[in-house]
């Protein structure tokens, strides 16, 4: 007899929806492991380097799907690392949309206001602050700028950065080098760490079973720590409680392949995926212009040249997120820096036709680079994502050592999702390109389909057990004990940076999710205070 | 059987030069250079390293560049028959091909619905790579030894300790008027 490993409740993925829900059940007496896919990763370890094997490969995950791909994180902290800490809430519109299916499409429970304290929770932690216009980029003081010439609003972007620790670097999104950024590696997971919690990096996990008790057994592979296309090893754990938060690339298709040995999974499990109707335009300011219709000027004497300095969007338009217009007309439009390889490549040459996203006049605009201005879009898309059979391991066929694969989702945007970023895009177009100040074209879609980093919904939470995956407490319908609590369950897109209400809705999730641990033997409680952000030191590898 | 192999690997060398340099192009490294195009009067995707990034076991890729270049030569041929054109026999068929053309057949290799077109997606999306992040060199000596890439986007040099830093960021005043439905926390209302 062969005692396998066991624990009271086993995550998978330690982003926000993990590292949150590990703290809360860590703090109230449970015992706590978490599974995370990628490398363990710190400070010092976050290179400032583009060399295939740093840290900038190591800790990210792109997909290729058809018609659709996804970047998230590949490290402990997930997308939390990986994100650009923008950090507002969404908007009230957005919790009474009906989508393609004609009635609300969010669990009656769940509203702005009903979410108001468990956002408030999540910004005391983090914390989230208003920025100052002196903390403001240059790319961010253009986009508002030229928002204000074109008679619009513009709004310094909520964000979780110490600015006092921000070097404006630029390099962010491929984790902080100098501890600026606040991820769940500052907060969430060192106070689940100090109440025991086990971190165990490089585990991959693959499919759940069910025990005869009713609880589950975890089915995981060991990844090699520079190709992540070997496996190592493997191994199982049982838990009576299993969180999944993997992230919405990941998380459905866990589920997917665990549905020959736990039956079958509901309806909206690997359905209604959304890319947040994400949508990248490319902006070649024309400097002159600027400095003479908008009188800006930097201390050097450039007028702007500064698309490589900054950190991440920082300036939002926030003048389409507005409750009164139809569906799929509701936008924000945010000032994003997104670094050369795949941003580069899918960026297309303004005013010309046919392929513009190669050949010698894209080269040209890749030596006008200090120039670009890129404008980040979220709108309101269809949820028309469907992700088809797992691959044999992992969410994808991985391609490179790192980074690269070809996953099975499909997404072909709907009519009003192409609407909506038509309406989108001719808006950013509008005030970029008034009175000269810049031409723009957007990202192509033709060569890796629509492009998200911010994945939603495939798992989404809902009344609707047709059109949702989970009630509306996170847990898989007709699978008592298994919880989502990752950007999965967002039920749609939310026209802003969805980081803090992913957050939010995890706080949310916590009570049920303890109440079903203790209807399962476990002796948790619920109460914990919040993790103290300011006593709380960096999470290390050394730690486990 | 020596000369056939390295006469095979000039073939695929030469190949995918010319793919890259139709991706990003360049000036000619000599007179007599056919691989690449010659559209461009300062270095491309093949001087930034093409061949070096599609060649880095870490891509995933260079197992397939042999089949990818007998491929591409495949299609030139179809291609040059299409079009009436013909080939010079002194170089491989997509080298044969002129800029606007290796142009057209690239369009078309990548274009949605092509049956391959993942396997030329990925090899643009290297030999792009490898100008604007050069990612078989470590970024700060890739700027220091004047990567022509990182040097004509003008990508900034770092600091003595290999970090960027950008102590000058900000124009520092108010730029525009915030929405008036927002919070106190920033946040829309």
């Amino acid at each position: 007899m062969s005692a396998v490993e066991s624990t009271d409740v086993l995550i998978v993925g330690s982003g926000f929806g993990g590292s949150i829900t590990a703290y809360h059940l860590a703090a109230g007496g449970a015992k706590v492991v978490v599974l995370e896919r990628g490398p363990w990763l710190e400070g010092k370890d976050f290179d400032h380097d583009y060399l295939l094997g740093k840290s900038y490969t190591r800790v990210f995950d792109f997909v290729a799907g058809d018609g659709m791909s996804v970047l998230g994180g590949n490290c402990v902290g997930g997308g939390s690392v990986v994100y650009f800490a923008a950090l507002p809430r969404a908007p009230r519109y957005v919790f009474e949309r009906q989508g393609s299916i004609g009635r609300r499409v969010w669990p009656a429970a769940i509203t702005r206001d009903t979410l108001e304290p468990w956002y408030d929770r999540v910004s005391e932690v983090l914390p989230v602050s208003q920025q100052s216009w002196n903390d403001i980029s240059y790319a961010g003081g253009l986009w508002a700028a030229a928002c204000n010439h074109s008679g619009h609003t513009a709004n310094p972007v909520p964000v979780g950065i110490d600015t006092a620790k921000c070097t404006n670097c630029n390099w962010m999104m491929a984790g902080c080098r100098f501890d600026a950024k606040r991820s769940m590696l500052f907060n969430y997971l060192p106070a689940a760490l100090s109440h025991g919690t086990e971190i165990r990096p490089l585990h991959e996990v693959q499919k759940i079973s069910r025990n005869e008790d009713g609880g589950y057994r975890v089915h995981y592979n060991n990844i090699d720590e520079v190709d992540y296309r070997v496996a190592t090893g493997s191994g199982v754990i049982d838990a009576k409680i299993v969180i999944l938060a993997a992230g919405a690339g990941a998380t459905p298709v866990i589920l997917q392949r665990s549905e020959e040995e736990l039956g079958a999974m509901p309806h909206g499990v690997g359905r209604y995926f959304s890319g947040n109707g994400e949508r990248l335009n490319t902006a070649i300011i024309n400097e002159e212009r600027v400095g003479e219709v908008l009188g800006l000027r930097r201390p050097n004497g450039a007028v702007y040249e500064a698309n490589q300095i900054g950190k991440g969007p920082v300036v939002a338009c926030w003048d389409n997120v507005d409750g009164s217009k139809p569906e799929y007309s509701r936008f924000s439009m945010e000032q994003l820096y997104f670094p050369p390889g795949l941003g580069t490549i899918l960026a297309q040459v303004p005013g010309k036709s046919g392929a513009t996203w190669f050949g010698k006049e894209k080269k040209e605009m890749l030596k006008r680079w200090k120039s670009w201005l890129t404008i980040f879009l979220m709108t309101e898309d269809d949820n028309e994502g469907v992700f088809g059979p797992p691959p044999p391991t992992g969410n994808a066929y991985r391609i490179s050592q790192q980074m690269l694969g070809k996953g099975p989702l499909r997404y072909d945007p709907t009519p009003n999702t192409l609407r909506g970023w038509a309406e989108a895009d001719a808006a950013a177009k509008e005030i970029l390109e008034k009175d000269g100040l810049a031409t723009v074209a957007p990202w192509t879609n033709d060569l890796v389909g629509a492009y998200t980093v911010h994945p939603l919904s495939s798992c989404r939470i809902g009344d609707d057990p047709a059109t949702s995956a989970l009630d509306d407490r996170h847990e898989l319908r007709g699978h008592p004990g298994i919880f989502v609590t990752d950007g999965s369950s967002v039920p749609t897109a939310l026209t802003v940076n969805p980081a803090l209400t992913i957050a939010a809705l995890a706080e949310r999730a916590v009570p049920g999710i303890i109440e079903a641990a203790r209807s399962r033997g476990v002796d948790v409680t619920y109460g914990a205070p919040l993790p103290n952000a300011a006593a709380s030191r960096p999470v290390t590898g050394s730690a486990a | 059987m020596g000369a056939v192999a390295e006469s095979d690997d000039q073939v695929q060398k030469s190949t995918l030069e010319a793919f890259a340099d139709t991706i990003l192009p360049g000036v000619k490294r000599s007179p007599d250079d056919r691989a690449i195009a010659g559209v461009c009067d300062d270095p491309g995707a093949v001087e930034a390293g093409a061949l070096e990034l599609l060649n880095d076991p870490a891509t995933g890729v260079a197992a397939g560049l042999g089949p990818l270049s007998q491929a591409l030569n495949a299609h030139a041929v179809a291609y040059a028959g299409e079009h009436g054109l013909s080939l010079d026999e002194d170089v491989p068929p997509f080298v044969a091909l002129d800029y606007e053309n290796r142009v057209a057949l690239v369009e078309r290799l990548t274009s949605p619905g092509h049956p391959e077109q993942s396997g030329w997606v990925l090899l643009a999306m290297f030999s792009n790579m490898a100008f604007d992040s050069a990612a078989h060199l470590s970024t700060g000596e890739a700027i220091a030894n004047g990567h022509p890439g990182l040097l004509q986007m003008g990508f900034a040099k770092p600091d003595s300790d290999g970090l960027w830093r950008f102590p000058d960021f900000s124009y520092g005043r108010e730029l525009a008027k915030r929405h008036p439905e927002t919070t106190e926390s920033g946040s829309p209302a």
